[in-house]
């Protein structure tokens, strides 16, 4: 689950796990409605954003906390607490305080938490937001191994659509309170739904009006969402538009126009070692595989 | 935590206090303001009427007043110093600083007349300062550990000179620890009663001193009852009046932790602030305790053992004489029984606060044992509990509760805060692993809780050791407390006994040390108002 | 930071130290006190409790005589001060605390008489009392121990400093700077000092008092101030070489000396001396009355009476009973100390206590 902050995502999960009561509206697992199930009971995982971990027990006491509250004995709990905390790499772990460990070895622990009691759904909140990139892109490997390796089922909630597209099977876009698209992360990004979901991922909405963007989809009017390598440089193409600035990307600059005909900006994709000047026309071209009809606001 | 267990958790701080603390203190003053049955509030018209009277009360305000700024402003400046700044050996004088405070006051008053202070306004004020120095230095140090310096800097960076910044931002953070450390020292000092007794002269009486003139010397229990009624009436209204003050927490908080934000003294002016403080506290504190240890020490016959030696000998054939051994078991066994009940009833207490908006009054009730005369709490057990069940008036017993009354707002202090810092997200996360209710209690509250209640037993431990008030006042089977001791010896003619109270006072105070600074290893966050 | 080892550590301590209350608990019921001696041959086992101020101490070995003689154990029951002790017995006289109650001095014999808190005690050793000990003609209250509170001098200052040595309350009168004295309010010597003055000048008590203030008599609170902080004779650094202590000051001075030296320090201002009669009685309402009799006839037993100088500091009142060594050597015994009728001192006392209060301290 994507979506901006404030959009509710946290919100959600806390409903689904039973921490917030909704005013209306039911929770419904396998046919079966949650109304009234305390959270203790609903055999839901929950990693948190903060992760939560127990300042008073070690990390074994932590990552078999859950079995014991699941009625196993204390031996059964830590012998699989132990396995849990291999598969997340922290074997020889056991004996550490929460306060002895680093940010990336805690996110890993509440994850092994939260695992452990292989719950019938596991939600993670934003768990890596706290991390740099690089760790960021490493747990997040690893997430997505050790839960295909488990067949656990994952609900993941972020604010960075690199990782829910990267990570998951299936995409939701939240958009103040409401799901905007729910698809695969190729039918999402291929094909926005709404002008939000368009400018979340990144694509530039603009007039239909403007003959080369609405034509290949057959608007005049209204919303189209057009993306970035969709539109290229060419000396005779039928959009004009000027300069308006550049940031560098590493292998690309993306270049920001004001088109001719429209109040809207857009961005493109400029390779090369010399990127347009500000201030410089430039005449475009529209690929019409990357122009998608919008539906009215 | 079903509501049944939550009422019981609150009920049984409440009975206590009730059986053991309101009853008495209610007879008594019964006997005084009902004394042949009917309701005779002449007393306490004649007490306000009588000048003066008015002027012991006025005393007793203003010399606490001035106390308690004098405290303020030598205990501040060192609360920052110890807690801001990293030396090697600021947890030792950490601790150490406490140890003043579990002192019992009438003893140590007494040995520094002795040792030469005269009895005048000013040796009130310095013993005052002395005995409560270390309320100043825990409770606001305590908070101030864990400020975040950034606040100040990201002030001082906006343009805020260092005295803007820290009259600005710092000062209203630290606001409810300074002001529960004037509450505390306002309450020891308004009913401070060994300081004033031998370090006031004879010219200079508090309420506290009049209550015992009035309860133990003349018997008129009618004028001693209206005036128990005036400190009583006063103590609630400082407590009211705290509560409010300092429950108001305008500013949110950004605390981190103490280790990250200690540093270590960088130019020489903080090197000189540092340095400063310690000398105060070297020369307040340890001073009269120095003089103290070398009195014990300082024999006819040069430096020697002599007088510890006499401990075991002297007046060895009295009936009435205890070996010092049994003197230290006794303390230890009345401390350990009054650390078992302070922390029972206190942890509960805590618990129930922690979960219920009425929380400031059962707050404040608890807090009350402190502003009471013990003679008040002694005499009140005798006419009160002298029926079965409760037939305990020469009970040993009576001892280790009258100490618990004094620990137990002590333990209650200690443990809220810890109790109350717990991250919700820590219950949430136990409820979403499988967790009942009663389980998140017993796994996440409890065992945070019941360390904090370890720590604050410890405390209770010292309190009770070197509590000398209600248990002198009781007729009870003779198993003085080293306090006690203390007192009989002082009270003998001759260097021998003299030497011998200087000796058992410096065992007193090793005793304290020792068992503060097992407390202080103890801890594991120093959060909490103390 | 705790690791889990001190944590461990850290809950064994607590529960080593909850067990450890427990067993404190149950060690301090069941230990016995400090004096119970095994009964011999008692048919009885009666333990007799026996309330008293801090002051009080007789022989271990005294007491377990008792108890051999009689079988009949004795439970002390130490309350405060003489002051607070008798309150606290006159509090509860519906329902005692005790059996036998030790320690009420002449002036305060009248409130203990009026509040009725004893019985009759006419017991056999009453007839080795002389007359003029026997305060009270029905015998409830029993004399047992009697003390004269004197001025005491620094011998080595006066005889460093040109100033006479007082020996009358008069000479008294000259020397108001040298003199420290307690708060008749707060000590009991003070008051019995005072009630001295008072018998003395009659009317004039306050006028005298006003000379002693003018000179710049010291007050302080307590015996223990005044002696051991004010005396220069005492174990502080004092200034003032004559102080409101006791006729027994003397030889106990001596006693407790190392190494005891040849002639008493401390010297006693005879002719300034107010006897002060301490009494025992069976408390009203006892459970005990036949075996409470027999203590305190035991108390007139030339065995207790010839203990008392010793541990409590203060003089028999038995004819026949001998004094220590220590005490024929260096106790100086006034011939005709000051006193004043029990009755007009529970009347004025706190009149009295509020004059001297104005007249000094204000």
């Amino acid at each position: 689950m994507v979506g901006p902050s404030g959009s509710g995502k946290s919100t959600l999960l806390r409903t689904i796990a039973g921490l917030e009561t909704p005013i209306a509206g039911r929770v419904v697992r396998d046919g079966v409605d949650l109304r009234g199930v305390p959270p203790h009971r609903r055999d839901l995982g929950l990693m948190f954003q903060d992760h939560a971990l127990f300042p008073h027990r070690d990390v074994l006491g932590n990552v078999a906390f859950g079995l014991r509250m699941h009625g196993r004995s204390r031996r059964d709990a830590e012998r699989e607490a132990r396995a849990t905390l291999e598969r997340v790499g922290l074997a020889g772990y056991e004996h550490r305080t929460v306060a002895q460990l680093s940010g990336g070895e805690q996110q890993r622990v509440a994850l092994a938490r939260a695992l452990a009691p292989a719950p019938s759904l596991l939600m993670l909140d934003e768990p890596l937001g706290a991390l740099d990139r690089h760790l960021r892109e490493q747990l997040v490997a690893d997430l997505g191994r050790v839960c295909r390796e488990l067949g656990q089922s994952v609900l993941f909630v972020t604010h960075d659509h690199d990782e829910a597209f990267g990570l998951g099977d299936r995409v939701a876009v939240l958009h103040r309170g409401r799901v905007e698209q729910v698809g695969t992360p190729t039918e999402v990004w291929r094909r926005p739904a709404t002008a939000f979901v368009a400018e979340f991922l990144g694509w530039n909405v603009l007039d239909a009006a403007v003959p080369p963007l609405g034509t290949p989809v057959g608007q005049t009017a209204g919303l189209v969402a057009v993306r970035p390598d969709a539109l290229e440089p060419c000396a005779d193409g039928p959009l004009e538009a000027r300069v308006a600035g550049r940031t560098f990307r590493r292998d690309h600059w993306s270049v920001r126009v004001h088109l001719d005909g429209s109040e809207r900006s857009a961005e493109l994709v400029a390779r090369g070692a010399t990127p347009p000047a500000i201030g410089d026309r430039l005449r475009l071209r529209v690929d019409p595989d990357g122009v998608v009809a919008l539906p009215p606001p | 935590m079903t509501r049944l267990a939550r009422t019981a958790m609150i009920a049984v701080p409440l009975a206590f206090l009730a059986v053991f603390f309101l009853y008495p203190v209610a007879t008594i003053i019964g006997r005084g303001l009902w004394p042949d049955g009917t309701l005779d509030l002449d007393p306490i018209v004649d007490v306000v009427g009588d000048a003066s009277q008015r002027e012991v009360v006025w005393f007793t305000l203003w010399q606490a007043a001035l106390s308690t700024v004098l405290t303020l402003a030598v205990g501040l400046p060192a609360a920052y110093a110890f807690s801001r700044f990293w030396f090697p050996g600021v947890g030792l004088v950490r601790s150490l600083v406490v140890v003043p405070f579990v002192l019992p006051t009438l003893v140590v008053s007494s040995a520094f007349l002795a040792l030469g202070m005269e009895p005048s306004l000013g040796a009130i004020l310095v013993a005052h300062v002395f005995f409560n120095y270390a309320v100043v230095v825990r409770t606001v140090g305590g908070l101030w550990a864990h400020l975040d310096p950034h606040q100040e800097e990201a002030a001082r960076m906006l343009g805020a000179s260092r005295v803007r910044a820290f009259t600005a931002i710092t000062l209203p953070a630290l606001r409810p620890a300074i002001f529960a450390a004037a509450a505390i020292v306002f309450l020891f000092t308004f009913t401070s009663f060994g300081v004033v007794l031998v370090l006031g002269g004879p010219t200079r009486s508090t309420l506290e001193t009049e209550i015992y003139r009035q309860t133990a010397q003349l018997l008129d229990l009618e004028t001693a009852a209206a005036l128990s009624i005036v400190q009583l009436l006063a103590v609630i209204a400082l407590l009211v009046v705290t509560e409010r003050l300092a429950g108001r927490r305008g500013v949110a908080l950004s605390l981190r932790a103490a280790r990250d934000v200690g540093r270590r003294p960088r130019t020489l002016g903080e090197r000189l602030f540092v340095a400063a403080n310690l000398l105060v506290a070297l020369v307040l504190l340890g001073g009269p305790l120095a003089v103290l240890v070398a009195r014990s020490f300082d024999t006819a016959s040069g430096v020697g053992l002599a007088h510890y030696r006499a401990l075991g000998e002297l007046r060895a054939s009295s009936a009435l004489f205890v070996p010092p051994d049994q003197a230290i078991v006794n303390s230890l066994l009345y401390a350990l029984a009054a650390m078992a009940l302070a922390v029972v009833i206190g942890g509960l207490a805590a618990f129930a606060i922690v979960r219920t908006r009425r929380a400031g009054a059962v707050d404040t009730a608890l807090t009350l044992p402190l502003g009471v005369s013990a003679v008040t709490v002694g005499f009140g057990f005798l006419i009160a509990l002298d029926e079965p069940p409760l037939d305990l008036r020469t009970s040993w017993i009576l001892v280790p509760i009258a100490q618990a009354l004094v620990a137990i707002p002590f333990v209650v202090r200690l443990t809220t805060p810890v109790l109350r810092s717990i991250d919700p997200s820590l219950r949430e996360a136990a409820a979403t692993l499988g967790a009942s209710p009663r389980r998140v209690w017993r796994e996440i509250d409890l065992p945070i809780g019941a360390r904090a209640i370890a720590v604050a037993g410890g405390f209770a431990f010292a309190i009770a050791l070197g509590e000398f008030g209600a248990t002198v006042f009781l007729a009870r089977p003779d198993r003085p407390t080293l306090p006690v001791v203390i007192y009989r010896l002082l009270g003998q003619p001759g260097a021998a006994p003299f030497g011998a109270a200087m000796a058992a006072s410096v065992i007193l105070l090793v005793l304290a040390a020792v068992s503060i600074a097992v407390v202080e290893r103890a801890r594991v966050a120093d959060t909490g108002v103390f | 930071m705790l690791t889990s080892v001190l944590q461990r550590l850290v809950r064994n301590a607590v529960a080593l130290v909850l067990a450890t209350c427990l067993a404190g608990v149950g060690l301090a019921i069941t230990t016995p006190t400090a004096h119970a001696a095994p009964t011999v041959g008692g048919d009885r086992d009666v333990t007799l409790r026996l309330v008293t101020h801090d002051s009080f101490s007789v022989s271990k070995k005294v007491l377990r005589e008792f108890t051999k003689r009689t079988g009949i154990d004795v439970e002390v029951l130490p309350a405060g001060d003489a002051g607070a002790t008798l309150n606290q017995v006159i509090l509860t006289k519906d329902d005692p605390i005790g059996d036998v109650l030790f320690g009420v001095d002449n002036t305060f014999l009248s409130r203990a008489l009026r509040e009725d808190i004893f019985l009759p005690a006419e017991v056999a050793n009453l007839a080795h009392v002389p007359p003029e000990f026997r305060l009270d003609p029905e015998n409830r209250a029993i004399p047992i121990d009697h003390g004269a509170v004197c001025v005491n001098y620094d011998k080595e200052w006066f005889a460093e400093h040109d100033r006479p040595v007082p020996e009358t309350l008069d000479d008294l009168l000259e020397v108001g700077d040298l003199l420290v004295v307690e708060n008749p309010a707060t000590s009991s010597p003070g008051l019995a000092f005072l009630l001295a003055t008072i018998a003395h000048f009659g009317d004039g008590w306050r006028d005298a008092w006003a000379r002693l203030r003018d000179a710049g008599v010291e007050v302080v609170n307590g015996w223990e101030e005044a002696f051991n902080g004010s005396f220069t004779a005492g174990e502080g650094n004092g200034d003032k070489p004559l102080v409101v202590s006791y006729a027994s000051s003397p030889p106990v001075a001596v006693h407790f000396a190392d190494p005891p030296p040849d002639e008493s320090p401390i010297g006693t201002a005879l002719g300034t001396c107010f006897d002060q009669i301490e009494f025992a009685g069976v408390l009203r309402g006892t459970e005990h009355p036949r075996e409470a009799r027999k203590l305190v006839n035991f108390m007139l037993s030339k065995r207790f009476q010839e203990d008392v100088p010793l541990q409590m500091f203060v003089f028999p009142v038995r004819s026949d009973a001998k004094l220590p060594p220590v005490f024929e050597r260096f106790a100086e015994i006034p011939p005709a100390p000051f006193t004043l009728p029990p009755d007009e001192i529970d009347r004025n006392r706190e009149q009295w206590i509020d004059e001297w209060t104005d007249t000094v301290l204000r």
